[in-house]
């Protein structure tokens, strides 16, 4: 596997701006003549789909839901940054760039980030000519806030639906293209592989979840915006139908996989109630501006909060990061909430959470702001623990929310295999180890409006496309596989059901792969999850035909491709001997206890290659260099 | 507690269907579409087919679930999808009856499943705004008056669920066209299709085999969002000027 | 023509059609129970105020033709309010071809559940009422031109009183949800018509409703012989 980020020559400011001068076009008339498969639906999905479209070319959007709107983006609450410096606090695009690459740890590369940095602009005069109803000050202009701990207001906001608001913008422009007859859409339809011709990727392979037929779809080009893999730990803010096996299949075709160990855990969650759970739910990181998180000081302490006296509580935070106090960054908060409660000083029934409390501010601002600010927030808690937020402190706990990690692309978002692209969350490419607050509605759209439709011009003006017949050997070899892969599946009438299986992988991965990780409890997990991975295929239970609707079996290739995914996550964690961002290895902190990276040894993206069933993958590494923004280590005391 | 489930089953869109009781032991930290994934375990233990059901994201954003719960859609809580409730609402030994949602225009597809593809082919009709990516001016040519931006908000919270046709003793569609094209009529930028835009988009529902609207004003009380109908009543305004102006 | 066509087409077209000519039913019950309310002065106005819309518009209109342009006019706008209501009602039934086991009433005002049988009902009560007190061919003591008499032997027998009783109710209900229902269809809910919509729709409705009902009590109780 060759690793050629084909990042172009020149100043970071001018590299953009050079390679769309120097990638070749494809002549308008032509355009209709090249058929591009887009797999998703959501942000970076629905936006690829549309502006593909718009240019000419003839697209085909596949996603399993039964509407494109209802993609997983929809749920992002915060914003999407953009360096417009509306407010003339001295943002650039220079400083998002920046903050982003500090922000990740001085793990991504450096020419996707400020590509992003610059089309962030071209993102709001987008979204607000589609009719996106961004907040709005008194005089009609654009509103902005500062988020996730920034230092300038640069985060445009839709209330607390801005991920909404935009997969919305995308998913009307899709559906003008559909009804044009420039977009074929197809709705509750699960890609189940990619289909390679002579090396290229020329089509995938779906199943129809309604009718359960296996069909090939042909094209000149795939492009992925199938999300990313945070159901790896059964219990996280992603959707319920989340999941990794576009991707997962796309690896095991020779798509190389990047930094599969870093995953974010977002620290304002509500905590677990019990085993039946099915999710967890994500509350709005701007709570921490006026909650205060804290603890008992004692261990296994019982009392109810209110009874515990305020000499007895332990403000961790503010004690620790006196400069930062609440509004540390989200790894940080994470994992010393992990920290409390492994010293036993964990709330609530479970002693899975700490406290986020809200009496001072009620005190100091009065229920009234509280509840302007907030309202909708408390609101959403307590329907789900049925506990008053403004008498009883809340209680949060971390939870998986997005994963950095992700198919490796080149500067022109096409992965290993020619001719298939990866997008959005689905890609390894602009986070690094972490990802700032607001930033990945800002990629999503950014690489499905501004960057793929013209990189993948620059392909298909120069590859070699003869026509694929579907009896070709290799497209009929690969509906084979994926036929008789459901047939296995379906065959399973083991005693456990799919679900089981799925929780106990996740309780695995979240032991050992979470918020620390240690080289101890990895190498126990690479011994439990290959084992769990037989269990699974010799005594899981698949009900039901594949002739219709089967959400078990649905399930259970998906959870057949965790099985296999969560093993190289924690071998990426394993060999990854050092702790940045979201990647924090216990054996690698400082004194303090925060995070220790090794920029000599891990200054690289380490890229996973399939190898087959039975083998372990090959390591790749695509080294990284800082020219910009030299690499210093991250203090928030 | 115990409770007694009345749930819709139904093979497929031509299949007949018919209600099947289970008992179930839910707890009340569940949400009500936990208490059913539990009973689907059992199902599944059992060898049997589990009851399918719609919902993704469970946060009452992504708009896929949606059951009708002892005649109410999304059930009994105000301002609330159903993958929000939480059992504390219920005590031992009730019985709850669980149906899909039932209008002509979302065909049942398996169980509590429906297909609500008519939304998509609305608003493909028009409730978009035509602007080729890239060719927008500045973000900030065009301020807009923020009442009208928050009332384009409010509309464009609708997360397409369909409660709304649900409640609507005609089945009708007309709160989520309604609110789909105001969500752009109100905005300056939305005005030059703007009476295109609800003239396709009238006609396109219209086409779907959905009722007409009486004004009951059960689709408001049954969103999620509160979607008011107010949005109906400016649809129908535009409608009108939209005929008038039509050459 | 395609206007027209256009909006007779679409359900909300449709709608529009029954709110414009439901607005003139409003208007006309309106000027009709204010017409009656001359009763009170006596037979000899009474019955000059009858004969009065036979003549009216004389001398430029010839005897009874603006009555006759008046009842050709207010049965075409019947017509079209009873086919337009007709058509939607089907195109309701229809979009929900399997009904639920349980459904809550989520509507706002009860009245908007009675619009359709009680539009029925009224449709038939015009019927009675044209037969009773127009053409007098139900009435049992009927004296062409003598609109006083025939108006009070009208309602000497319970029977017909309860039936007007009946007939007021759901004119009342019908009147109270189809006016704020027109204001609602025609997009008239500007923030100032907004705060009215509702108590219009009460006003008209009692007003006419208590008015119309005081006939009949009025004969049955002697105050009007």
């Amino acid at each position: 596997m060759e690793l050629r980020s084909k990042v172009p020559s020149g100043p970071i400011d001018q590299k953009w701006t050079k390679h769309k001068f120097d990638m070749k076009l494809v002549n308008p008339a032509n355009k209709r003549k090249y058929h591009v498969i887009v797999v998703g639906s959501g942000l970076a999905g629905a936006s690829a789909s549309a502006t593909l479209a718009e240019l000419g070319y003839h697209v085909s959007c596949f996603t399993y839901h039964d509407s494109p709107r209802r993609a997983h983006s929809i749920a992002a609450q915060g914003g999407i940054n953009a360096a417009k410096n509306y407010q003339g606090d001295g943002d650039s695009v220079f400083r998002l760039f920046y903050d982003t690459v500090k922000g990740g740890d001085f793990r991504a590369r450096e020419a996707n980030v400020y590509r992003l940095a610059e089309v962030s602009n071209e993102i709001i005069d987008q979204c607000v000519a589609q009719g996106i109803p961004f907040a709005r000050e008194y005089g009609g202009l654009l509103d902005n806030r500062s988020f996730g701990g920034a230092q300038v207001s640069r985060t445009f906001y839709a209330r607390g639906q801005t991920g909404q608001q935009l997969l919305l913008g995308a998913y009307q422009a899709l559906m003008k293209e559909v009804h044009k007859g420039q977009v074929k859409l197809y709705n509750q339809c699960e890609m189940l592989d990619v289909v390679l011709v002579d090396g290229q990727a020329r089509g995938i392979v779906t199943r129809h979840l309604v009718t359960g037929k296996i069909e090939v779809h042909l094209a000149d080009a795939v492009a992925l915006g199938t999300g990313g893999y945070s159901n790896a730990f059964y219990l996280s803010t992603n959707a319920m139908y989340c999941n990794v096996t576009a991707a997962w299949r796309a690896y095991r075709r020779g798509a190389g996989f990047a930094n599969p160990c870093y995953t974010q855990i977002h620290p304002t969650c509500i905590p677990v109630a019990g085993d039946y759970q099915s999710k967890l739910t994500l509350m709005s990181e701007s709570l921490r501006n006026d909650g205060r998180i804290w603890v008992s000081k004692q261990v296994d302490d019982d009392r109810a909060p209110g009874d515990i006296p305020e000499d007895q509580r332990d403000y961790y935070l503010e004690r620790m990061y006196p400069a930062f106090g609440n509004l540390v960054p989200r790894d940080l908060a994470s994992r010393r909430a992990k920290d409390m409660c492994d010293q036993g000083k964990g709330v609530g029934e479970t002693k899975l959470g700490v406290y986020l409390d809200f009496e001072d501010a009620i005190q100091r601002l009065g229920a009234d702001v509280i509840e302007a600010r907030y309202g909708n927030l408390f609101e959403m808690y307590e329907r789900i623990t049925g506990e008053d937020p403004y008498r009883v402190p809340m209680r949060i706990y971390p939870a998986p929310h997005y994963t950095m990690g992700g198919l490796w692309v080149d500067y022109n978002l096409m992965t290993t295999v020619p001719g298939l692209y990866a997008i959005g969350e689905a890609n390894f490419s602009d986070h690094g180890a972490n990802r700032l607050g607001a930033s990945a509605l800002m990629q999503g759209v950014a690489d499905g409006y501004f960057v793929l439709p013209y990189t993948i011009a620059d392909y298909l003006a120069q590859a070699k496309l003869d026509p694929v017949a579907e009896d070709n050997q290799e497209v009929r070899g690969t509906v084979e596989e994926v036929e008789s892969r459901i047939d296995r599946l379906l065959a399973l009438d083991g005693d456990r059901t799919i679900n089981s299986f799925h929780k106990e992988l996740g309780r695995i991965v979240w032991d050992n792969c979470g918020m620390g990780r240690n080289a101890t409890g990895l190498k126990e997990a690479l011994e439990k999850i290959p084992v769990l991975r037989q269990e699974f295929w010799e005594n899981a239970k698949v009900v039901g035909e594949g002739g219709s609707i089967n959400q078990t079996l649905e399930r259970a290739g998906r959870v057949a491709d965790f099985l296999e995914l969560a093993e190289v996550m924690c071998l990426d964690a394993l060999v990854r001997e050092e702790s940045c961002g979201g990647h924090f290895r216990e054996e690698h902190q400082t004194p303090e206890g925060e995070a220790l990276r090794d920029d000599e040894n891990f200054t690289h993206v380490t890229v996973w290659e399939y190898t087959g069933a039975d083998t372990a993958p090959r390591e790749h590494r695509e080294p990284l260099e800082f020219e910009n923004v030299p690499p210093t280590q991250r203090s928030y005391k | 507690m115990k409770l007694k489930l009345h749930v819709w089953r139904q093979a497929g869109p031509s299949a007949r269907g018919q209600f099947v009781t289970y008992e179930t032991d839910a707890s009340e930290h569940m949400s009500f579409l936990e208490m059913l994934d539990v009973v689907n375990e059992d199902l599944e233990e059992k060898g049997e087919d589990p009851i399918v059901f719609d919902s993704d994201c469970r946060e009452g954003i992504c708009g896929t679930c949606g059951m009708v719960i002892n005649g109410r859609p999304h059930g009994p809580w105000k301002r609330t999808t159903v993958c929000q409730l939480h059992m504390r609402e219920y005590s031992d030994g009730d019985e709850i009856w669980i149906e899909p949602w039932r209008a002509d225009g979302f065909p049942v597809q398996k169980d509590l499943m429906v297909d609500r593809a008519a939304f998509d082919r609305i608003v493909a009709a028009g409730g978009y705004i035509s602007v080729r990516t890239g060719s927008a001016p500045d973000a900030n040519a065009i301020p807009v008056v923020q009442v009208n931006a928050e009332k384009s908000m409010d509309a464009a919270s609708c997360i397409g669920c369909g409660a709304c046709v649900a409640a609507c003793p005609n089945a009708s569609a007309m709160l989520f066209t309604s609110a789909k094209a105001a969500h752009l009529n109100l905005l300056p930028q939305g005005q030059p299709e703007r009476y295109g835009r609800v003239l396709d988009m009238i006609l396109t529902m219209e086409a779907e085999s959905f009722g007409t609207c009486t004004n009951h004003g059960a689709c408001e009380n049954a969103c999620p969002k509160e979607i008011k109908i107010d949005v109906i009543a400016m649809l129908n305004r535009d409608y009108m000027k939209a005929l008038l102006k039509a050459s | 023509m395609r206007r027209v066509y256009s909006l007779y087409s679409t359900s909300v077209g449709k709608k529009y059609t029954m709110a414009v000519s439901g607005a003139i039913f409003v208007v006309f019950v309106i000027v009709h129970m204010f017409g009656n309310l001359k009763v009170y002065l006596g037979p000899e106005a009474f019955n000059h105020y009858a004969e009065g819309l036979r003549e009216f518009g004389a001398p430029f209109l010839g005897h009874e033709w603006f009555l006759w342009v008046f009842r050709v006019g207010l049965l075409a706008f019947l017509l079209i309010h009873t086919v337009a209501a007709w058509q939607t009602s089907r195109q309701s039934w229809a979009a929900r071809g399997q009904k639920y086991k349980k459904q809550e009433k989520l509507v706002f005002h009860y009245a908007s559940r009675t619009m359709r049988w009680g539009g029925v009902a009224l449709l038939l009560f015009v019927v009675y009422h044209i037969l009773h007190l127009t053409t007098g061919t139900l009435h049992p003591d009927f004296i062409p031109g003598d609109a006083y008499h025939n108006f009070v032997t009208g309602f000497r027998s319970l029977p017909v009183v309860a039936v007007y009783f009946a007939a007021m109710i759901a004119l009342g209900l019908h009147l109270y949800h189809g006016t704020w229902s027109a204001f609602q269809t025609m997009g008239l809910d500007g923030p100032r018509i907004k705060r009215w919509r509702e108590p219009v729709a009460i006003g008209v409705a009692l007003l006419v409703v208590l008015v119309n009902l005081s006939f009949p009590v009025a004969v049955y109780t002697g105050i009007l012989q």
